[in-house]
């Protein structure tokens, strides 16, 4: 029998949720099966240690201790010809396991073939910066540090590079909530008007569906537009669309169809 | 004797138009309305579309400007990040008075569509509106009848008096 989770907040989802579907795994294969492949796993495997090698959709994956990054990428780059450092990031496995998982995935222009290598840190390890190896990490480690707060040791310029730099918090971590904490809710009020202006302002409408028939502040009904702020709990009269003023505007002819001429000739 | 009346108040066949100094002046204004360019997404392409040659803004003597010191009306056309929102306010503290902001399209109107972190659930959390354009996006048609309101509303604004300034707070 499958074990039992709670499923009580599965009404309380706005989206579609199967509570029965499993992730699906691409059916991993033998390094052996290729040989180019085998062979640089050879050359790995007699410097460093590697805990997980296996083919998947036709590249390698190599799972190596956090320490080796520099050193295996490296090896790649200048001895197998593994030239490019097409992404990196990390993948937040903190509630399952305590760690962040970093990939880094290269790709060999003259083989033809991409490898990617995982490593596992910890939620308060660094790891060493590969941007001496390939200045594509130079971005992709400071969005990592960004969106994870995973600290790049020997970066040149360990910076936020998306969020602004007094940005508390990391988006990307599966803790932090989609519509943001206290800090980011806050943000743009503290940082313009100070923390003071939070009760004038308010807090802000972060439900969509949200209609008040009788608000004239933050809704209108065309046809039907008020005043802003006016009282419309006894209805409100028609305003039909117009373009210009009734009476007319200062120096400005009013389009008249009786007036207008139709040209027949248009290369008159 | 009745006959040969004349009514002063009309040019009387003279090159001489008799107003008020507020008319000739929102005349002026409400004719030759100077946006800054603020195009932040795809809203921008709508309001870049309403400045060229087919939509023609240049007719309603609407002409954008690079700068903040020379435009008097902000199109906010597209979705306004946290980090962007201390530089909007800045460039609409710079503009001149009298001034004048539309909020065009969802996402400037109320965050739209990102209901998350790192948007700000619309620009009248940190600028006053004046005129508020739905759409995703609107099209061009939709931003021209906005200004032609904004140029109804300025020509309702007292203009010999010195304006009353917004405030958000």
């Amino acid at each position: 029998m499958r074990a039992y989770t709670p499923k009580d907040d599965v009404q309380k989802k706005s989206y579609y949720t199967d509570r029965f579907w499993v992730a699906p795994q691409v059916a991993k294969s033998e390094v052996s099966d290729d040989a180019v492949f085998a062979a640089d796993l050879e050359a790995i495997k007699a410097k460093f240690d590697v805990l997980d090698a296996y083919i998947q959709v036709e590249q390698m994956v190599v799972v190596i201790n956090a320490n080796d990054n520099y050193a295996v990428l490296e090896l790649l780059k200048n001895d197998r010809e593994y030239t490019q450092l097409s992404e990196m990031s990390a993948i937040d496995w903190l509630a399952q396991e305590g760690k962040f998982e970093i990939f880094y995935q290269i790709l060999s222009m003259a083989k033809r073939k991409r490898i990617r290598i995982k490593c596992k840190i910890d939620e308060k390890e660094a790891i060493q910066s590969v941007e001496k190896l390939f200045r594509s990490a130079d971005w992709s480690e400071r969005e990592m540090y960004d969106m994870f707060g995973v600290v790049v040791n020997n970066h040149p310029f360990m910076k936020r590079i998306l969020m602004p730099e007094d940005w508390e918090g990391f988006p990307l971590r599966k803790t932090y909530p989609l519509q943001g904490d206290e800090f980011a809710a806050w943000y743009e009020v503290d940082r313009i008007f100070g923390k003071e202006a939070r009760e004038i302002i308010g807090p802000e409408n972060r439900d969509p569906a949200r209609i008040d028939r009788y608000d004239t502040k933050r809704f209108s009904r065309l046809g039907h537009e008020v005043p802003f702020g006016a009282d419309i709990s006894q209805g409100e009269p028609d305003t039909p669309l117009v373009y210009q003023e009734q009476e007319g505007v200062f120096m400005i002819d009013k389009f008249d169809a009786e007036k207008s001429v139709v040209i027949s000739d248009r290369h008159r | 004797m009745a006959q040969h009346q004349v009514n002063y108040l009309k040019d009387g066949g003279l090159p001489v138009a008799l107003t008020t100094i507020d008319k000739v002046v929102n005349w002026g204004r409400s004719n030759s309305i100077w946006a800054l360019t603020y195009g932040l997404a795809c809203c921008g392409i709508e309001m870049m579309a309403s400045g060229a040659s087919r939509y023609d803004f240049d007719r309603f003597g609407t002409i954008f400007r690079a700068s903040p010191r020379q435009a008097e009306l902000m199109v906010v056309a597209g979705t306004l990040t946290k980090k962007h929102a201390e530089f909007i306010r800045r460039l609409y503290d710079q503009m001149t008075e009298p001034k004048w902001v539309i909020s065009m399209g969802s996402c400037a109107n109320t965050g739209g569509m990102f209901n998350t972190y790192a948007t700000v659930q619309g620009v009248d959390r940190v600028i006053p509106v004046d005129l508020y354009l739905p759409g995703c996006a609107p099209r061009p048609e939709t931003l021209q009848y906005a200004v032609m309101m904004l140029q109804q509303k300025i020509r309702k604004e007292p203009a010999s008096r010195a304006q009353k300034p917004k405030r958000l707070m």
